[in-house]
Order: C-alpha cells, then structure tokens, then sequence
C-alpha cells in the first residue's frame, strides 16, 4: 500500500510540476499575478509530493519491504537501521528520487522565501525549476521507478553492497546531490536573466547565495567521498582522478569560478554575460555528472549504481536541457550590457584570471575524463588518461591560481597599486620561502616538488592572514580599535579568509601526505613485527568476528614507538555471505594531524601456521586533507549567513533539500 | 548483475604491489619499478594503477615490470615493451603524440585565449575610462558599503 501511495505522489509531482511551469509561464505573459501565485503554490505542492514519494520509499526500506524490487535489491533485512534509511539512496532509483527532491526543495524554496526578488524574474525562475523537474520527474516515473513490484516476493533481500555499508557515504549522497541539484537554480536564474534580457548587479547578488550554499554542499560532498575512499578502499589513496571523482569535481569547479565572477558582476556590473555562462555551465556539469556516473559509459572503481539503458535517456535529457539553455544563450547574451572597464592590474583582472585558470582546469578534467572515448569513437585505439596526466596538466594550472589568490583580495578595484600590493606581500611571500627552503633542508627523504607544495600552502594561509591584518589596519591602528574593526567585519569577508584559508590548509596535507607517505607490508604470524617510520607494529592476535550481515577475522596490533604503546589498531577482514564479498576495513589512528593506516590482508600459509599480509601506511598530515574543505565550506555557510547576502534564503534552502 | 561485477572487481582490485613475495632485493631497483606501477593500467580493473591493483592480472604485470629491470632495461624501454603488448591503453600517462594533441594541448589553449581575450578587451575600452555619473554615484555607494 505505502508502495503504491509512493508511487502515485511520484506521479502527482510530475503533473504539479508542469503545472507549475504552465502556470508561471503563461502568467508571465498575461502578467497575472493569481496566475503567478497558483503556480509558485504548485511548486510548494510538488515538493511536498516528491516529499511524500520520498518518505515512503524509505518505509519500504526501514521496514524490509521486500515485495519492492528496489528493496530487494538493495536491502537486507539484518542491516542496521542507519544502512537501511542509506539503502533509499543507495541504487539508481532511490538516487534519482533523492536527486528530484532535492530539485523540487529548492524550486519550492525560490518559490516560497525569496519574496524580495523582482517578480518577473521570480516568476521565471520557478517556470524553469518546474521544467526542469517535469523533465527529471518523467524520467524517475516512467524509466525509473523504485516503486516497481514484484510477484514473487522473496523472504530475504540481496543486500547494499558491503562497500557502501558505511557511516560517511551513507551522508556522502545526499550532501552531493543538494550540491549538484543547488546548482539548478543557478541555472535558472541564468535562463530567467537571458528570458528578462537583464543581468545587472542585483541579479549578481541573488544569484550569489544560491551558488554558495550549492558549492558548501558540493565541497563536504566531495570530501566525504574521498575521505570514504581514504579508508574504505583500502590503500590509503584519497584522489584517484577517478571519472566518478572528476564528475563531482568538474561542477565545483565551475560553481567556484562562478562564485568569483558574480562578485565582478555584483560589484563592477562587468563580465555579465560570462556569469551568465558559467552559471548555465554549473548545471550542465552536474548533469554530465549524473550521466557519467549513471549510464555506465566509463569505468570506475566507484561506479555502484549503473544501468547502460537508462544512460541514453539520461543523455537525452542533458542535452535538451543544456542544449537549450545554451541556445538561448547564444541567443539573448549579446543584448546583454557590456560592462565597466578595468585596468590590467586591479581585482577585475585578478578574478578574471582566476576565471581563465578555473575554466582550462575544468577543461583539463574534463578532456581528461572525456578524451578516451572521443579517441575510441574516432579513432578505434584505446587510451587511457590516468593521474600522471593530471599532475602534469592541472597541477600546474591550479599552482598558478594559487600563486596569484592571495594577491586578489588585496587588489582594488578598477586600478590598483602595484607597488602597495608588493609590500603588503613581502612578509608573506619571504616567510613562505624560507619556510620551502627549511623543509627541503631539513625533512628527510628530500622532496623537491612537495617542499615547493609546503611553500605554496604557507603562501596560501600567509596570504589569507595578510589580507585580514590589511583589512582590520592591525599594524596601523591601536589594537582595540583593530579588534573593533575585526568584530565588526562582514561575515562574507570572514567566509572569504576562511575559503582561502582552507584551501591552504588543504594543500599543506596533501603535500605532507603525498611526498613523505611510509609505506610497509610483511606477512605476519601471530607475534610477528613490521616497522613503518619510527612506529613499530606487532600483530598481538587474530579472532574471528560475527558482525551482523558479515563474518570477520579481527587483528590486534600493538602499535609502539620508542618502546611506548600508542595506539591499538584492530583492522577486519570481513565476509558478506549475501553478497559473496569480502572487504576489509582499515583501522585509523589519528596521531596529532597524522594517520597510522593499517589494513588487514588475506590469510595465507598452511591451516596450522597462518600468517596474515598486514600493510601499514604512516600518512603524515592527512587529516589537513579532509580537513581543509571542512574550514572552506564553514566559510561558505559563514558568507551565506551574512545580512548582505539576504542569507535567510540560501540556509534553508540547504536544509530542506 | 553489472553492478556487482563492478563491486567484486573494487574489492579485489586492492593495493598489493608492496606484497613482500613479490619485491625485488636491489631498493634502488625496486623504487624504479614502484614509480614505473604507478603509470601502468591494471587492464582488468575499474581504472586502477598495477601499483593499486590486487588482481590476478595486475600481479602478472607487476611481475613482468619487475622481471624486465632486474634484467637492466630502462624505464623507457620497460614501458615501449608493454605498449608493444597490450597497446596505449596500457599507459596511464598518454604519449605527446599528434593523435592526443587536443588533450594535451587544449588546456593550456583555453589559458592563453583567455588572456588574449582579456587584453583585446582592455584595448578596445581604454578610450572610455572616464567615469560616467552613474558610475560616480554608484562608486560613492560602494564606497560606503565597504567601509561599513
């Protein structure tokens, strides 16, 4: 029953939403504002329907509903219940579902907060988010419901793969898809702003809040994933310039270029018809996302829920969408105002650039992802495009970003002053130096790329410091009236120092991490050493484990250094019978910033005398990795909460969606 | 079906060329043919390095690279070896040849037009720099709002 209740509110988003857009368009065009109005309620409707269709897939879920294909598929009655509410999400269905409510969320949020927009271009913008949700929501209907029945209803579920039986990609999908599906309503406000034939400061400014509170979601999406990937895999790797990675990448990407171009927009009125761009863009790439990830065109070691047929109909539907967005686009953009003028050297320069360097990064990745299928198609030779390309081609890209960020913020606009700008960066860029030349003195094994790495992070947080002294006079004025003007700084400003700030931390871990990462393998008996680094291991024993839905030989290792007990890892290598996997799963010590890594492998040697392949990974600073984005996303909630921004709105679009 | 056959390959394809059985005595050696795994394909993995992969195949390959500079080729020659097997596809750093001009190319063409396109940009407005009254006032606002 609760099936069919799914089913049937599924289906009545689908009407509301083209309701939605009927009504909003016509109203539009009568300029009727009870016209209008039915249609924002529409789309208040059509929320609550996908909220509906939502809710009761996840009872199906909760309460092992196995008359449900979906559930079969991807449930297990044995599961715990936190895996159970994943599994709504977990397979192609459930995530187009989680995709469309995410989009009716943030139509429905357009629609009913953001009251001070103009109201032709409100009234545009829900039309298109009720567009593109009668597209997605007659794909989920009709080519993929998670509502299908069966007639013969098995006792028992074939269970979530054992590799998503985790507590960070259980949230991994649904703070991605409120990033990828954000974006929506940038893309929106780009097709209302081409309809309207108007994109000018305010537009800039409305825009910019939705773009942040996508690219928040985006950042800690992107991050769980990788930090899933860090430790569930099980070698230590966090990037892997994976297709699935680099689909999630590419519309971050765009989102961040967008970011900084809206402020030229907002702020000068100039570069409107590239924002314009970049904010059709954004969109685009997160359904390319969705394509590449769900239509099985690329391999991937992250490819979970794939299904090839569906795959053209997905394709199909990105190209409409973008085609047409960018139809009317090349289109209406040359009407639009050309704007002010600039001088080489001045902050328009400067986010110009970074908008030049973004785009080819972007093209980097994408080329990467895309170019050994166009060289199938064409030429029938296989290729591959793996890691070292990236390190050779967008490497050096976002190094020459990074080179110039912490110069931007501290530019003025239209003209700025070359020399000043050299000052104010003097300290920065001479400790940041120093600071590369003692690291490749003094860090042993000498690594010439990452010290140049640890320089350019401390450049990046120097910079971001730099920039907040410049800002609140600290060496100028008096220090209670320096921490006058600290405190009453916009909270955007602080969001900015946070973003930058986080990117050099990040950058400082991974360097670390890359360049001075141990590694140690030995296969051990019990009471068996291995050395990784100045840490010394002892596999004290092994028992097997029954886990809920798995089996498990759990080892115990004394970790030690200098004769001191540190820690105790306990890896598992465990068994899933449903599913007929095995998996291991890792065991971290967070040791100050840095990670012991060690992973349990198979058993080997006779029945009698068993050794276990025990690898151990010393990860010097790791968790600045993951930790890096964390402090950029907190700067993007800390922008998104700021007055100027009419934060109200972006916030709870968040969490509704 | 697929799906699971994806799933088992991750789970099999896990980093194992550090498996002691496997390493050669010479380090120096050794460290050749670690960085040398990293640019080499796993052929049957979900795109994964032979230095990742844990697959049966991936070990031969493993095997193959290691055999190869025990018996003193170069890396150069090591990799012309595997190409000459299995094709490009074996390389995960592709070669600076014509046929992957674009993907080489492309990014670094994107830079450089961006930047003509801004400097001809420059160029053509310079003549009209001079504020307008509308400019001026909203400069004064801006102005206003920065300082708050």
């Amino acid at each position: 029953m609760i099936a069919e209740l799914g089913a049937f509110a599924l289906v009545l988003a689908l009407c509301l939403a083209v309701i939605q857009a009927g009504l909003c368009g016509l109203g539009r065009w009568r300029r009727s504002v009870i016209l209008v109005g039915a249609g924002e309620g529409a789309a208040l409707a059509s929320f609550v329907a996908v909220a509906i269709a939502f809710a009761a897939l996840m009872t199906a879920f909760i309460t092992s509903d196995f008359s449900l294909a979906n559930v079969v598929a991807n449930s297990h009655s044995e599961k715990p219940l936190l895996y159970r509410i994943a599994g709504t999400w977990g397979s192609h269905e459930g995530s187009m579902l989680l995709w469309c409510l995410a989009l009716t969320g943030f139509g429905a949020c357009v629609a009913g907060l953001a009251s001070d927009l103009p109201r032709g271009l409100k009234t545009m913008v829900v039309m298109t988010q009720g567009l593109l949700g009668t597209v997605f929501l007659a794909y989920t209907a009709f080519a993929s419901s998670p509502f299908v029945r069966l007639t013969d209803i098995p006792v028992e579920g074939r269970s979530l793969n054992p590799l998503l039986q985790d507590p960070a990609l259980a949230v991994h999908p649904p703070f991605l898809y409120a990033g990828y599906v954000g974006l929506s309503v940038v893309f929106s406000f780009a097709v209302a702003a081409l309809v309207e034939g108007r994109v000018d400061a305010a537009w800039a400014r409305w825009v910019r809040p939705w773009t942040l509170a996508a690219w928040s979601f985006l950042t800690v999406g992107i991050m769980l994933g990788s930090f899933w990937a860090y430790y569930e895999l099980g070698w230590g790797g966090w990037w892997f310039w994976d297709p699935v990675e680099n689909a999630s990448f590419m519309p971050w990407l765009i989102a961040t270029a967008l970011l900084h171009s809206a402020i030229v927009t907002e702020k000068r009125g100039a570069l409107a018809a590239w924002t314009v761009f970049l904010a059709l863009a954004a969109f685009t790439f997160s359904m390319l996302g969705a394509f590449l990830v769900r239509s099985g065109v690329l391999t991937s070691v992250h490819a979970f829920a794939v299904d090839p047929t569906r795959g053209v109909l997905l394709l199909g539907i990105l190209g409409v969408t973008a085609g047409s967005g960018f139809a009317l686009f090349a289109w209406r953009a040359p009407t639009l105002a050309p704007g002010g003028v600039f001088a080489p050297i001045s902050r328009e320069s400067a986010l110009v650039l970074n908008n030049i360097l973004l785009a080819a990064a972007t093209m980097t990745v994408l080329l990467g992802t895309l170019y050994p299928l166009i060289r199938e198609a064409f030429s029938g030779e296989a290729i591959s495009v793996g890691p070292p390309y990236f390190n050779l081609t967008f490497v050096p890209l976002i190094g020459a970003l990074m080179i110039l960020l912490p110069a931007g913020p501290l530019l003025a606009w239209k003209r700025a002053d070359a020399k000043g700008l050299l000052q104010r960066l003097t300290v920065a860029a001479s400790l940041a130096i120093v600071l590369g030349i003692l690291a490749l003195a003094l860090i042993t094994p000498r690594k010439v790329m990452a010290c140049v790495g640890l320089a350019m992070a401390a450049w990046l947080i120097l910079g971001a410091l730099t920039e907040l002294a410049t800002r609140i006079k600290v060496f100028q004025v008096p220090l209670a009236e320096a921490w006058r003007r600290l405190i009453s700084l916009p909270r955007g400003s602080f969001g900015m120092t946070l973003a930058h700030l986080g990117l050099g931390v990040f950058v400082l871990g991974a360097c670390f991490e890359t360049g001075w990462k141990l590694e140690a393998a030995e296969a051990l008996a019990i009471g068996g050493k291995l050395d990784v680094g100045a840490y010394h291991l002892v596999l004290a024993d092994v028992k097997g484990v029954d886990g809920p839905n798995y089996d498990a030989e759990r080892g115990r290792i004394i970790a030690s250094k200098d004769g001191r007990q540190v820690c105790v890892p306990q890896p598992e290598r465990r068994f899933y019978p449903a599913g007929g996997q095995t998996t291991s799963e890792v065991a971290i010590c967070t040791l100050g910033l840095s990670h012991l890594y060690v992973v349990l492998g198979e058993r080997r040697g006779t029945a009698d005398q068993p050794v276990w392949l025990v690898r151990a990974y010393w990860n010097p600073w790791a968790l600045l990795i993951f930790g890096g984005p964390v402090i950029m996303a907190l700067g993007g909630v800390l922008s998104l909460s700021d007055r100027r921004l009419r934060l109200a709105v972006g916030r709870r679009a968040g969490t509704s969606a | 079906m697929r799906r699971w056959l994806a799933a088992l390959a991750a789970v099999l394809c896990m980093a194992a060329a550090a498996d002691p059985t496997e390493r050669l005595t010479d380090p120096n050696q050794e460290a050749r043919a670690r960085a040398l795994f990293a640019e080499i394909r796993c052929l049957v993995c979900q795109n994964e390095s032979i230095d990742d992969s844990q697959a049966d195949l991936a070990g031969d390959l493993r095997r193959l690279v290691r055999d190869e500079i025990a018996a003193g080729r170069t890396d150069t020659q090591v990799r012309a070896y595997l190409v000459s097997r299995y094709g490009e596809f074996v390389l995960l750093k592709p070669s600076m040849s014509w046929g992957n001009l674009a993907l080489w190319g492309a990014p670094f063409a994107v830079v450089v037009f961006g930047i003509c396109l801004m400097i001809l940009h420059q160029r053509r407005r310079i003549g009209s720099s001079e504020l307008s009254p509308e400019e001026t006032a909203r400069l004064a606002q801006l102005a206003k709002e920065d300082a708050r």
